[in-house]
């Protein structure tokens, strides 16, 4: 599974002289250059490397946050926030509390089930680390590509509310208990929410691979699917709120509240397991953003169709320019996510935290009937546009409107894992028949071999 | 390195499974469930059924044990609440899992594995399937034109025993995938008749119903108590 993707960029011009089924992958790749691994090892080391650069991902954006927190709240509570460590802005902060909690002593309470105990910490972080495989974080750079990688990424950062709610048993102290009660209630009502307005992208793209939602985001802010129909557009925002119950972030943190619960579910740790649950929740906070960006803010897109056109017309200069093409969009994409995060620790420091009736009542009364209704709009949005304008959308369909770059064109001739996926058999759909682009190119017009 | 994989995530979900057994703790027990259950999700991903795999993380992992810990934390009087079991209890257990196990050993040795490819013909369908190659798995799209009752990779027009050599047919279903309209979206040869196939759609909505009904009928339940409470106080 791991074998296909990730990268890649770096080795192209070695990978071109790859004939392997394979030839975008890192497997192939190290076999080329190192053939005394064998399959086996090569494959081991493949996956050495995008455990090792998704781990990257995973932590170092979870350091900046947890900084990031501390100097955002500072500033709202008209205060300097960490200024020592580390220089003038305090950077190093994050790095002094991992210090100082990695000396901590690693204590568990003698009423506690110590297995259970101990190992909900790692549940929660392995869940949230899981997650990232999936993410694409440029063009074509993700370790795992699927065709699911949407419903996959869900599914495994739903396995995190298992390790806190096992937290707050195992935990045998009444305010974990009520913490870890609390998080399941919560997380298994917004899920629905959740899932539902996760989907309403997927309806527009018409697909699930979240590489191919995104390349059909391109070419201008006004293709995003955010402005893509009224229903995309309420869509987003309340994904980004039911993102924050999911991430357990104020004003839905009643797992954790300090004011009454003194912690909720991670009352009773301490140390590196205390800090682990930590790193899981800013990692998580990242990685809804980043699915937020992907899903309804263009991904790896600026938006601007001459910038767009340009960096792919720089991608197709040469394998270097390639990769520093996808450097950029990289950069963009995390520029996106970034903001949502600071958007996150905004309103986590401007609004009061709500009583657990008052959460329920906002998903179960509110936001689920809210999101059947965006959902059905969505559907049924191709139809209205039809029966109004007498087509679906205007100019040329979703997907085709940045030419493609040379690496897709190469894509076309021997399919692979890696890279932009633009519609280029296209043309036989588009001389018999008005453009009728429901959901997205259908099967046919995206084509590929013929 | 598929071999050392596959040995590894079957011991898991085969211990894990035992663990549940011979656990007293529920909540632990509960652990263990989602180590066997993540195991045989680990198992389906290796097989290169990703949707599958992703629907077993969602749905059991995810989903069915956090309400079973949910709700052993509603209603358990002291900390750590465990199951004592009678022996007349461990001996229904036993029976009902020996049956299921025959049940299933018997299934699997009726199956004629190395016919199974070639009761449908495959088709070459004008399908790249998506994003990624087959072997990294997308099997999403397969699996919902099957719910439909169309197969890209397997000609439901003819069956292959029944007419070993019928290729007019078979190109004219591989060229355009939608006319190969096949009789049954089933593995099992079946005779050529010129139903339309409906697919695992009409099962999938009985199932569906099923579990509404179910849902319905555990909300009044539940009410039922509170309005006989009612009058009473």
């Amino acid at each position: 599974m791991i074998s296909p993707v990730l990268a890649t960029t770096l080795s192209e011009g070695i990978l071109a002289s790859v004939d392997s089924p394979q030839e975008g992958s890192w497997s192939a790749c190290l076999l080329h250059m190192l053939p005394a691994l064998g399959d086996s090892g090569a494959f081991f080391l493949a996956a050495v490397i995008h455990t090792a650069l998704v781990g990257l991902f995973f932590g170092l954006p979870a350091f900046v946050f947890i900084w990031a927190e501390r100097k955002v709240a500072g500033r709202i509570q008209d205060r300097l926030g960490p200024t020592r460590t580390g220089g003038r802005f305090g950077w190093l902060q994050s790095l002094a509390d991992g210090i100082k909690l990695i000396q901590k002593e690693d204590l568990a309470p003698n009423a506690a089930d110590h297995l259970l105990f101990r190992v909900s910490p790692y549940i929660v972080v392995v869940a949230a680390f899981a997650a990232f495989i999936f993410i694409p974080f440029s063009d074509g750079w993700t370790a795992v590509s699927m065709d699911v990688g949407l419903f996959v990424a869900l599914a495994v950062l739903s396995l995190e509310v298992l390790g806190i709610v096992l937290a707050g048993y195992s935990s045998a102290s009444k305010w974990s208990l009520f913490g870890g009660m609390r998080e399941a209630a919560q997380m298994v009502s917004y899920e629905v929410p959740l899932g539902l307005t996760a989907v309403i992208p997927v309806v527009i793209a018409g697909t699930m691979n979240l590489n191919e939602i995104v390349t059909m985001q391109s070419g201008g802010f006004w293709n995003w699917f955010v402005l893509h129909d009224p229903f995309a557009f309420l869509a987003f925002f309340v994904f980004f709120t039911v993102t924050l119950a999911s991430n357990k972030r104020a004003p839905f943190d009643l797992a954790e509240a300090e004011s009454e619960l003194v912690g909720g579910f991670h009352t009773e740790y301490s140390g590196m397991r205390w800090s682990f649950f930590f790193l899981a929740e800013y990692a998580a906070m990242f990685f809804v953003s980043m699915l937020g960006s992907l899903l309804f803010l263009g991904g790896w897109w600026t938006g601007i169709p001459g910038l767009d056109r340009a960096i792919v017309a720089v991608s197709n200069g040469s394998p270097a320019f390639d990769y520093f093409s996808r450097i950029i969009a990289m950069v963009i994409l995390l520029t996106k996510a970034g903001l949502l995060v600071f958007v996150q620790i905004w309103i986590r420091w401007t609004l009061p935290r709500l009583r657990i009736d008052q959460v329920m009542t906002t998903c179960l009364k509110y936001l689920v009937p809210i999101s059947c209704f965006l959902f059905l709009g969505v559907v049924t949005w191709p139809l209205m546009m039809l029966t109004m304008f007498h087509q679906t959308s205007w100019g040329p369909p979703l997907g085709e409107r940045i030419p493609p770059s040379e690496r897709s064109l190469n894509i076309e001739e021997a399919p692979r894992a890696t890279g932009l996926r633009l519609p280029s058999g296209h043309s036989e759909n588009t001389s018999s028949a008005t453009h009728l682009v429901v959901a997205g190119p259908t099967k046919s017009e995206r084509g590929g071999t013929h | 390195m598929h071999w050392f994989l596959f040995l590894f995530y079957a011991l898991f979900a085969g211990g894990g499974a035992i663990a549940v057994v011979l656990s007293q703790n529920i909540v632990r027990m509960a652990f263990y469930l989602v180590i066997s259950l993540g195991a045989t999700a680990a198992l389906f991903f290796l097989l290169d059924a990703d949707f599958v795999g992703a629907t077993q993380l969602l749905i059991y992992v995810g989903g069915t044990v956090v309400l079973l810990i949910f709700g052993v934390m509603l209603t358990s009087s002291s900390p750590f609440s465990s199951i004592r079991n009678t022996p007349a209890e461990i001996m229904q257990g036993a029976i009902v899992g020996l049956a299921f196990l025959t049940l299933l050993i018997s299934t699997v040795l009726s199956v004629k594995w190395s016919q199974s490819p070639e009761v449908l013909s495959p088709a070459q369908a004008n399908l790249s399937s998506g994003f990624n190659p087959p072997q990294s798995g997308n099997s999403s799209r397969s699996i919902g034109t099957a719910l439909l009752g169309v197969r890209f990779d397997r000609d439901l027009a003819t069956n292959a025993k029944a007419m070993p050599a019928a290729s007019p047919v078979h190109s004219h279903g591989a060229g355009t995938p939608e006319h190969s309209h096949g009789k049954q979206g089933h593995v099992h040869p079946v005779p050529a008749t010129e139903t339309l196939s409906p697919g695992y759609l009409l099962p999938f909505e009985i199932v569906s119903m099923h579990l509404l009904v179910v849902l319905i009928g555990a909300g009044y339940l539940a009410r039922a108590k509170r309005s006989q409470a009612a009058p009473t106080t």
